[in-house]
């Protein structure tokens, strides 16, 4: 893979990194929206099952970083991609450390967290709703989305159970 | 963050392998898993230190559980520390999702695998749809703050407005009117 993609990878996603306000799911619409169509690196549907996947596999949710550079540039683009997302936070994180408890209470601080809180709630709703237009292309697919987000709300259920009985589904032809 | 500390500080080698178990531990989040560890097992922190923690590490930008592994490891050994403990959340899991990702690659265009992906891709949004119909329920959004998050979704998901621009338009608007609704 060529060096202008890594060099892609790697400015689109320390960008992400510093915009990631309240976690790493609250751009997954801006994920979207640059890597399907801005640089149509994939389709929204493979988008989703990358999500899908990382979803499925152990760690933090911010492996569909991990994932989505190596479609893209294989293992040098996960490498690049994943340090990209992480370093500018990370850093950003070490330095705010050492002086955070000199801010603790201040008023500023708390305007801050209360200000920011309904913007995260709106980017992960719009978040749930973009990657549920990429995943599901029929009625049953919206019922499983729906079921399953009912079931998280209501039950204790693990999540790879759904994964799992959500596959059998698919894998019956139903979907 | 000096105050209380236990006897003996963590080992970078240790903050490493705690970290590792972790994250291998937890499938689509591992912050409850984290907590237990930090908390209830090596008493690396209290529960009020790690709510302290939590707090700083959710109002910076950045994967929450990446920020808390690197506030615990920079308190313990600085640089050293910060990078021990993110280098334990990421590396097996890295590893792990690349061959999950390989595996599906060499699958996928079998017909029965790409079916039984396309209910877990549906099921997958599900709990996204979940988190966000939690979070816009919680308490703290009862309030004309709302409207924050009513123009951001409309703002990202329907008229798929850069977040950038998005985040510079209404974010200093939003922590401008939590500012003036403490008053």
């Amino acid at each position: 893979m060529n060096e202008e993609t890594l060099v892609q990878l790697a400015l689109d996603f320390s960008i992400l990194s510093l915009m990631a306000v309240g976690g790493a799911v609250t751009v997954l619409p801006e994920m979207h929206r640059s890597i399907v169509d801005v640089h149509g690196w994939m389709s929204g549907a493979q988008f989703a099952e990358l999500f899908a996947l990382a979803q499925a596999s152990p760690g933090p949710n911010i492996l569909v970083v991990s994932l989505v550079g190596w479609k893209v540039a294989g293992l040098a683009g996960a490498l690049v991609a994943t340090a990209a997302m992480c370093a500018p936070s990370c850093v950003l994180t070490f330095t705010i450390s050492g002086i955070w408890q000199r801010f603790r209470g201040a008023r500023w601080l708390t305007a801050l967290q209360d200000g920011l809180v309904p913007v995260t709630v709106g980017l992960i709703v719009a978040g749930g709703y973009l990657i549920t237009l990429s995943a599901d292309h029929s009625i049953v697919a919206f019922a499983i989305t729906a079921l399953t987000a009912l079931t998280v709300l209501t039950t204790r259920i693990h999540p790879l159970w759904l994964f799992a009985a959500a596959g059998l589904i698919g894998l019956a032809g139903w979907v | 963050m000096s105050d209380a500390l236990p006897a003996k500080a963590p080992a970078p080698s240790e903050l490493f392998l705690r970290f590792t178990q972790v994250a291998v531990s937890g499938f689509g989040g591992v912050m409850p898993f984290a907590r237990r560890m930090l908390v209830e097992e090596r008493h690396w922190l209290s529960a009020e230190e790690f709510a302290d923690v939590l707090s700083l590490c959710q109002l910076l930008p950045g994967p929450n559980i990446v920020n808390v592994a690197v506030c615990v490891g920079a308190r313990y050994h600085g640089v050293r520390g910060a990078l021990a403990a993110f280098a334990g959340l990421m590396t097996a899991p890295f590893f792990l999702v690349l061959a999950l990702g390989a595996l599906y690659t060499e699958y996928s265009h079998l017909p029965a695998v790409s079916a039984a992906f396309h209910g877990v891709s549906a099921a997958a949004a599900g709990l996204v749809v979940a988190m966000g119909i939690k979070m816009a329920m919680s308490r703290r959004l009862r309030s004309a703050m709302a409207l924050f998050a009513i123009v951001t979704f409309f703002g990202i998901a329907l008229m798929r407005l850069p977040l950038v621009i998005l985040l510079l338009a209404l974010a200093p608007l939003s922590v401008a009117a939590a500012f003036w609704r403490a008053k």
